[in-house]
């Protein structure tokens, strides 16, 4: 009797736990790192507008977590870590600073599926993946270009980075296609975001001679002033709209939504494997806001272009690519720069007299 | 009526004793409250952040890890306090130990050099942090200037120079331009204790520096100094005591000390140098001092309760959801309720009937 | 060479320039003004950085919840001073150790302003408007920087020669300077050593409150966390430079702005010096200063307050 009763109790208990743990394998725990706030309105408020985006798609299939303001030295890696033990079977790394130790997280965790971003470092569970945010740039420098009346782009820009420098180079392109004679100014604030240092230097640029704001921090200091001033900028990261209603021209956004959905619902198929996605307008990773505050022609520009970029016909760098200091650069994609050159560009175009900080 | 502090006749042992514990349980309990003020539930969350990270070997190593660095800064940070010489820039001197240690590892990178590189490096890296730390110890000795705002100031020049170093010349040269050097070799490498965790060797340097910090407070002359320029500054200069030689010998201790620290983290958990190495732990570290107490022993339980809390507040991050603020805010009050619950000590406090006012005199 | 230091003469000469300059002065004087009143009573409160990000919050929570930046200014100086109540309460009521407690402050109003200011994030309000008087502010080159500032900047003005007036020409201001010079005479001559020290903090930490809602209210009109960025700490340091003088504490906030701004605007210049260095500048510059005027005077700090930083509890 006792024997029966103690079989019994066992076997409900086996097949509830099963239940429960089939239910809760069901559910993939999907886990963000991110390095800054999610309210910096800029680049990691885009990873969490994605990030909602995969919890809103794929409902109660995913469960998401985020941890935010994640330093990038060795907390990084507890961080990273912590997600995994807590069960995430999929962890986005959200900054290039993050690299190392996801790299160290994905060897202790193999059966983990990781995604660095903007990274270079890959392994069997390890993917990277960017967006080709110079190919919104090179738009930005054409409607720039064309718009100018002072001639001058004023460019307020973070950290010197290939990222950055791409994009001021893409950007520059862009501009000498339509003004050949077009000129930058450049100020570098030392900082992701800092508000007010922002406007400061908005405000130093417009100062001396910029009609045309672009930046590549994340706050919406240099829109606001752009608004207050009455001249034009461009958004960055974020549709910046709402702070510069006649002032933005257009925003290069970043939009990892359909990313982090796809990528989802390859672990959950069991497809999921290692790979480099750089993805730019064609697979809508970069979305431009809408084209507002400007002329219709300078806008039909934009939108061919635009579509240019898309199908494949335009490549904002195509060769040949000549460096500020008069050399051709070499050409190692053939018709254009490799990824591998853009990834790791710290020279730039000829028309920039500036010099690349810590060159 | 009204109510006074008055001073003790003598400091309550007591009140020693209790103090502290009497301070962390007010504090849980009014983290418990704001827990339930933004709708978690308290018992689970002060769970979560005290209970669960000591319930398994990598939280407890991770404790460790993010302890080591504030204990050991913390500890030279209390030598200055106690005689009340104000050292608030341990976060410039922790940068400026890394970059001297890593100029080493940097320079030697990929040339097969021997197991003599890592104990150079700690010595670059303490040698640099004390040099750094003596320049608001000579503004003050010998320009009297305020020694809290000239350190603190040399944090952001720290900073901005070593944010310099690693976008130009130390780049590393294969790292596709990413402002970081080139991962240190392993001979340059802090080494690990337990395999498959991140405790490293730092951890007992930290500790040693916390006995011999112990050794030269109470059983030596300068920290019999230390302790008596802090207790009764004037009847230390009338002993002769030159306040001078202190302020210069605790400002290069706590900088060697954030120093030793800047390059173990740098050549341990880190691996290279880059910029953001350190999350503010040169003013984390001013809150352990206090935490402790100012008695490096106590600096140490203090590193590891505060580290708990940092380990704890990712954890309930991660598990419920509670904002990381909550953790400074968590971390603030602690530090009021240490605070007041040890003037209780020297102090305490009296219901007394009112007395007449003084007439103030007129000149 | 040269024409590059025309250059940077005529920048600095411009009109948009001493405009910039002025924004990034204005929170630096409104939150070191109080502060010098705080140390001048004998009280060292470090937590303005905490003060000053809790009313940036608070401030701009006011405005966005109200439509007025009125009421968001006011919100912020309550904020500022609700901290400053627990650093009284700590430091004055129970005599605990001032340095300590003000570090204690700035983490807490830090994670404070994170937590009261995360429902605002990304709303976006009306910025303090500008003053314009018909025929004044229309002048050239005086106009717009005479007449054509936004409150807050007027409001520092006045607060700084308010205080002026205060600490030098009334009585109650000299009982708040003996109180620093000297607390135990203070206390022998009958005066209230702790409620005017009370006081002081209060209005230190209204001070820095309407500093820091200065920030998301008037120069960018968006709050995010964490956008004193450090303007706390350099306050406090501007009440040192400044000997505890409230004229000088008027040249340190303009010139520490000027430099700060000055370090992002002479990069397009390209004058080949690192935009680090540039950077660093503010800070290097107050450190020399520092020692300069310190040296001037003579022996260890002799210009500070006597009383500065000491427990004060009165015997009985």
């Amino acid at each position: 009797m006792k024997k029966w009763n103690f079989l019994a109790i066992a076997a409900v208990l086996a097949l509830a736990g099963a239940t429960l743990a089939a239910q809760a394998a069901d559910k993939l725990k999907v886990g963000f790192v991110y390095v800054g706030p999610i309210g910096d309105l800029g680049y990691t408020y885009q990873h969490e507008v994605g990030r909602r985006a995969l919890q809103k798609a794929l409902g109660d299939k995913v469960e998401t977590t985020y941890l935010e303001n994640v330093n990038e030295g060795p907390d990084a890696e507890r961080a990273i870590e912590q997600l995994a033990r807590a069960g995430n079977k999929l962890i986005f790394t959200t900054s290039f600073g993050f690299m190392d130790a996801t790299v160290k997280v994905a060897a202790k965790y193999p059966n983990v599926f990781f995604e660095h971003a903007t990274g270079y470092k890959r392994a069997k569970n390890l993917a990277t993946y960017a967006a080709r945010f110079y190919e919104g740039r090179y738009i930005q420098g054409q409607i720039a270009g064309k718009m100018t009346k002072t001639g001058v782009i004023g460019y307020i820009v973070s950290f010197p980075i290939p990222e950055v420098i791409s994009g001021i180079n893409a950007t520059m392109l862009g501009a000498q296609s339509v003004n050949p004679n077009v000129k930058f100014k450049i100020i570098w604030v030392n900082s992701w975001f800092d508000p007010p240092k922002e406007a400061d230097a908005a405000k130093a640029l417009i100062d001396q001679g910029a009609d045309m704001l672009t930046q590549h921090t994340d706050s919406p200091a240099a829109m606001q002033i752009a608004e207050q001033r009455g001249i034009h900028a461009f958004g960055q990261s974020s549709d910046m709209i709402k702070f510069g209603p006649h002032a933005q021209l257009t925003a290069d956004t970043d939009y990892w939504g359909n990313y982090y959905i796809e990528r989802a619902k390859l672990v959950l198929a069991g497809k999921w494997k290692s790979e480099d996605t750089w993805d730019g307008l064609d697979k809508g990773m970069v979305v431009m806001a809408p084209y507002t505050n400007m002329p219709d022609d300078v806008k039909q520009m934009a939108m061919k272009t635009e579509a240019a970029i898309k199908d494949g016909s335009l490549n904002p760098f195509k060769c040949p690519i000549v460096d500020q200091d008069g050399k051709t650069v070499e050409c190692k994609g053939g018709s254009r720069l490799d990824n591998g050159q853009i990834l790791s560009m710290n020279w730039y175009v000829k028309g920039i007299d500036d010099k690349v900080p810590g060159k | 009526m009204q109510l006074v502090l008055e001073r003790r006749p003598e400091r309550s042992v007591l009140i020693g004793i209790v103090s502290p514990l009497i301070a962390i349980a007010l504090t849980l309990l009014t983290m418990a409250v704001l827990f339930a003020a933004i709708g978690k539930d308290p018992i689970a969350a002060l769970i979560v952040y005290f209970i669960d990270p000591l319930t398994d070997s990598y939280s407890l190593q991770e404790i460790a890890v993010k302890a080591t660095p504030l204990v050991m800064i913390a500890v030279g940070l209390s030598l200055c306090y106690i005689a009340n010489i104000w050292n608030i820039g341990a976060e410039g001197q922790f940068v400026v130990g890394a970059v001297c240690g890593s100029w080493l590892a940097v320079a030697t990178n990929g040339t097969g050099v021997g197991h003599w590189v890592l104990p150079a490096m700690l010595l670059l890296g303490a040698l640099g942090g004390a040099l750094y730390a003596l320049i608001p110890a000579i503004c003050r000795v010998y320009f009297g200037a305020s020694e809290i705002l000239t350190s603190l100031m040399l944090v952001y020049v720290a900073d901005l120079g070593m944010d310099y170093l690693v976008r130009g010349p130390w780049r590393d040269p294969h790292g596709l331009n990413f402002p970081t050097t080139a991962d240190f070799d392993a001979v340059a490498t802090v080494p690990i204790l337990i395999q498959g965790g991140r405790l490293h060797a730092g951890a007992i340097a930290a500790v040693i520096a916390v006995i011999l910090a112990a050794v030269l407070l109470g059983r030596t002359i300068m920290g019999f100094e230390i302790r008596l320029v802090g207790a009764a500054p004037r009847a230390a200069r009338f002993s002769g005591f030159n306040t001078d030689r202190l302020i210069l010998f605790t400002f290069a201790v706590s900088g060697a000390l954030a120093g030793l620290a800047g390059i173990i983290e740098v050549a341990g958990p880190i691996g290279h140098l880059q910029p953001g190495i350190s999350p503010g732990y040169g003013f984390t570290a001013i809150i352990v001092a206090f935490l402790g107490r100012l008695n490096p022993v106590g600096v140490l339980v203090a590193g590891l309760f505060l580290a708990l809390t940092f380990i704890g507040g990712e954890e309930a991050q991660i598990a419920m959801k509670v904002p990381l603020d909550l953790t400074k805010v968590f971390q603030g009050i602690l530090l009021f309720y240490v605070l007041a619950c040890d003037s209780m000590i020297i102090y305490r406090i009296r219901l007394l009937r009112t007395v007449s006012k003084p007439v103030p005199a007129h000149a | 060479m040269p024409d590059a230091l025309v250059e940077v003469v005529k920048l600095i000469f411009s009109v948009n320039f001493i405009l910039t300059a002025t924004t990034a002065s204005t929170p630096l004087l409104l939150a070191s003004s109080g502060e010098l009143v705080v140390e001048r009573s004998g009280v060292l409160n470090l937590g303005v950085e905490g003060m000053m990000i809790v009313g940036a919050a608070c401030g701009f929570g006011g405005a966005y919840l109200s439509g007025s930046t009125l009421i968001g200014a006011l919100c912020g100086i309550l904020g500022g001073m609700a901290l400053a109540a627990i650093f009284a309460a700590l430091t004055l009521g129970l005599a605990v150790n001032q340095v300590a407690t003000g570090l204690a402050l700035t983490i807490f109003g830090v994670g404070l302003s994170g937590l009261i200011g995360a429902a605002f994030v990304g709303q976006k309000i009306v910025p303090a408007s500008h003053l314009h008087l018909p025929l004044l502010t229309d002048l050239p080159v005086v106009g717009r920087i005479l007449f054509g500032e936004d409150a807050f900047v007027y409001v520092s003005i006045a607060l700084v020669i308010g205080i002026w007036l205060f600490l030098y020409r009334t009585r109650p201001g000299l009982v708040l300077r003996a109180c620093g010079d000297n607390h135990a005479s203070a206390h022998a001559l009958g005066y209230p050593v702790l409620k005017i020290r009370m006081l002081a903090v209060l209005f230190g930490g209204g001070c820095a409150g309407l500093a820091g809602a200065f920030l998301p209210l008037a120069y960018t009109p968006f709050f995010i966390p964490g956008m004193t960025q450090g303007r706390g700490w350099i306050a406090l340091a501007l009440v040192v430079f400044a000997s505890w003088r409230p004229g000088r504490l008027v040249v340190g906030a303009y010139l520490f702005g000027a430099v700060s701004i000055l370090g992002l605007a002479l990069q397009p210049l390209r004058l080949g010096i690192p935009a680090q260095f540039m950077n660093s500048m503010p800070y290097l510059a107050t450190v020399i200063v520092l020692v300069l005027i310190s040296r001037t005077r003579g022996t260890a700090g002799s210009t500070a307050p006597a009383s500065l930083g000491l427990v004060f509890v009165p015997d009985r």
